[in-house]
């Protein structure tokens, strides 16, 4: 009977999601043959995410070889002080901390983007706004009621909702900026694009290599189907 | 001439086992009628399919790890770390979506030309049993990346026989090992999917074949060649006839049949290829295919306290877990879902239709069939999406038509008028062959128009034509009414 309960709330649950997610997502713009834009964003994921967030699943070396970075600039100038070209993207925050401060543990960052979507991360990043009632002060157009608050506050400024009414309820219409940041709206938004970007990399580091591969793979095919089919056509001549 | 040592060698072994005999009876002296359409590929390649699933399944093997701690990141270290890992997991995912689509297909190829009919149920019965055993094997598969959706899936799936009245609870618990989907399920579940049932498969697979060789393939008219071969012969041909049946003599022909090698291996290589280019097309240009092959939730870890906000399997399940959820009751729910593959094995008992193909069969079976179609679809299409009230009800209606069609198949096959059969295998054009006409119907449906550019020069350019394109589709109409009469 119970899991008759829990199965029903499944359904139920799954339901009430659909009716929530009415926002709207931006397109970022992924371009992982951009490696310029790939190694700003390495550098700005180290800066302001890997203190909480942890990549296991790659290396520097690995990054420093597919984004075409020096391993002694990796080290240098991205990788955090005392970090071994070796060593996983793990974050120097313990569990127990994590739990205590934020109430969970934040997630491993490695497939984020293969889960969520990058358009989803893009506008997440771009989504927070103040909202006082929250912990840390800021809440998510995207993900209402996240744990997390904006690491990149400093960069964007605060950004307000303006509310507009439908059929007598209050949503969230667009959020304006109300306090500036350090840099202009156009270079935070590249600054985004740029941590998507190296995210979406992240998530599938063989991407390119898949997709460049992909197409000898399907002209190899193609003379296949070319020389099956003139096989076909002479074995069967005499079938009438 | 002195033999050589290869060929004495081949003699050694032929001398005690019957390479030639299974080669021949197989093969080379196997008959299959000659106008096998499209619909016939899907055979072969499965077969192929399972090839591809076991090999790179032997590879993934090699570097996977069956422990709820460690299987996620072992999947991830295959997709990142192990040589050419990604194109071997790619390959077994995109795999098992391809092995449903063919099999549905190949299924489907059964339902047209009523190859389930005497004397085939035996095949079909095999047939159907590869089916559950494909299920199962992927089932449990799919619990293995040990994802969120892999995770939660497996637990609502097997909680499904707790509905089971008095012995439910005891039998889920059994089944996972544990209260909840945990390490114990995870490694009995590897067991189940990289040995137990592929032995099951392979074994089924070799029955299904060695049946339809046993009593020869149908055709896309449904005629029983042996039966046409009989008339107007001597009583003492008989023990002749039999002799071709079993490929011993390749003096003699079953009417209107080659023999399926070199005839139909040479064939089945061209439908590799091209399936092979809708393979590879997915493996490297869209591996996840929109989150239908590989489902966006399962790239998130399991996580046994947190339940994701929508659970849905994977695809090709999908029709009978939207016939689960429309069903109110649970127990009611799982007994429509178990029933809904139950009716296909009783197919071959019915059918009470004279006649085995759709091309002699009266209007209301090919009528029900696209209604079956057209539900079936509907269903995997429901089955992903949020059970709403609306989708419901259409879920509601969907599950009667796909069971009317079975349940009230007595009646209406039994009713309806077939046409006459042909004394000889109908030939129908092949693709290619009708390719003049497709280039004349795109030239009905285009016009010439000279454009205008901005340098002054004159480019024709085709532009879709109204009236054209009208006369079409008033013709597509009229044919598709004509062949459901």
């Amino acid at each position: 009977m119970k899991n008759f309960i829990t199965l029903f709330l499944f359904l139920a649950l799954s339901g009430g999601v659909q009716a929530s997610q009415g926002v709207e997502l931006q397109e970022a713009d992924i371009d992982l043959s951009d490696n310029a834009s790939l190694q700003r964003g390495a550098k700005h994921f180290v800066t302001y995410c890997l203190g909480c967030h942890s990549i296991k699943h790659i290396r520097y070396l690995r990054i420093a070889q597919d984004i075409n970075v020096d391993q002694k600039k990796m080290l240098n100038d991205i990788a955090p002080e005392g970090a071994s070209i070796y060593d996983q993207l793990h974050s120097a925050m313990n569990a127990h901390d994590a739990e205590k401060w934020f109430g969970t543990q934040p997630p491993d960052l490695s497939l984020i983007a293969r889960s969520r979507g990058a358009d989803w991360l893009y506008s997440y990043l771009k989504g927070f706004y103040t909202d006082k009632t929250r912990p840390y002060g800021v809440n998510n157009l995207v993900f209402e009621d996240v744990g997390m608050p904006n690491p990149l506050w400093q960069l964007q400024g605060q950004q307000k909702p303006t509310y507009k009414t439908v059929d007598g309820q209050k949503s969230i219409d667009k959020l304006v900026l109300e306090e500036h940041g350090t840099i202009s709206e156009k270079e935070f938004d590249r600054v985004v694009n740029d941590l998507v970007n190296f995210l979406v990399y992240v998530g599938e580091p063989m991407q390119l290599e898949r997709k460049s591969m992909g197409k000898y793979v399907i002209f190899f095919i193609l003379m296949l189907l070319v020389l099956s089919y003139l096989l076909k056509k002479e074995y069967w001549k005499d079938v009438h | 001439m002195k033999p050589s040592r290869l060929t004495l060698c081949g003699n050694w072994i032929l001398e005690r086992f019957p390479l030639t005999n299974l080669w021949n009876e197989h093969m080379a002296h196997y008959y299959a009628p000659k106008n096998f359409n499209f619909w016939y590929f899907f055979g072969s390649l499965a077969l192929l399919v399972l090839v591809n699933q076991f090999l790179t399944g032997i590879l993934l093997t090699m570097n996977y790890k069956p422990d709820a701690k460690l299987a996620f990141d072992s999947v991830e270290y295959i997709m990142r770390d192990v040589n050419w890992g990604w194109l071997v997991r790619y390959m077994h995912s995109t795999g098992a979506s391809a092995f449903f689509i063919v099999v549905y297909l190949h299924m489907f190829r059964g339902l047209l030309y009523g190859s389930f009919k005497h004397p085939r149920e035996l095949i079909w019965i095999f047939g159907m049993l590869l089916f559950v055993a494909l299920m199962a094997e992927a089932f449990m598969g799919y619990l293995l990346p040990w994802g969120q959706m892999s995770y939660w899936g497996a637990q609502v799936i097997i909680s499904l026989f707790s509905a089971i009245p008095v012995v439910g609870d005891e039998l889920s618990l059994w089944v996972r090992g544990d209260y909840v989907v945990s390490d114990a399920t995870l490694n009995r579940f590897f067991a189940f999917h990289v040995i137990a049932v592929p032995l099951v498969l392979v074994l089924l697979v070799f029955l299904h074949i060695v049946a339809l060789h046993e009593v020869g393939s149908n055709n896309p008219d449904g005629l029983d060649l042996k039966k046409i071969k009989q008339t107007g012969r001597r009583k003492s041909d008989e023990e002749e006839e039999e002799k071709i049946l079993r490929g011993n003599n390749p003096d003699l022909k079953i009417m209107d049949s080659i023999p399926f090698h070199p005839y139909y291996t040479v064939k089945d290589l061209v439908g590799v290829a091209v399936f092979l280019l809708f393979f590879a097309t997915v493996i490297f240009f869209m591996p996840e295919m929109g989150g239908y092959f590989l489902e966006h939730a399962n790239f998130i870890p399991a996580d046994p306290m947190k339940t994701p906000e929508h659970i849905a399997p994977v695809w090709y399940f999908t029709p009978f877990y939207a016939i689960l959820r429309a069903i109110p009751d649970k127990f009611a729910g799982v007994i429509g879902m178990g029933g809904a593959i139950v009716v296909l094995f009783l197919l071959p008992w019915l059918d009470r239709s004279k006649v085995r193909s759709i091309r002699y069969r009266g209007g209301i079976y090919k009528k029900a069939l696209l209604l079956f179609v057209i539900s079936f679809l509907a269903l995997g299409y429901l089955g992903t999406q949020p059970a709403t009230p609306t989708a419901t009800t259409f879920a509601r209606i969907f599950t009667v038509i796909y069971f009317g069609f079975f349940l009230l198949m007595p009646l209406y096959t039994r009713w309806e008028k077939s046409k006459p059969l042909p004394k000889h295998l109908t030939y129908q054009p092949s693709l290619e062959e009708r390719l003049p006409a497709l280039i004349d119907t795109f030239h009905e449906v285009t016009i010439l128009t000279p454009i205008q550019q901005q340098d002054g020069t004159v480019v024709n350019k085709r532009r879709p034509n109204a009236r054209g394109i009208l006369n079409v589709i008033t013709r597509l109409a009229i044919k598709l009414k004509k062949s459901l009469d």
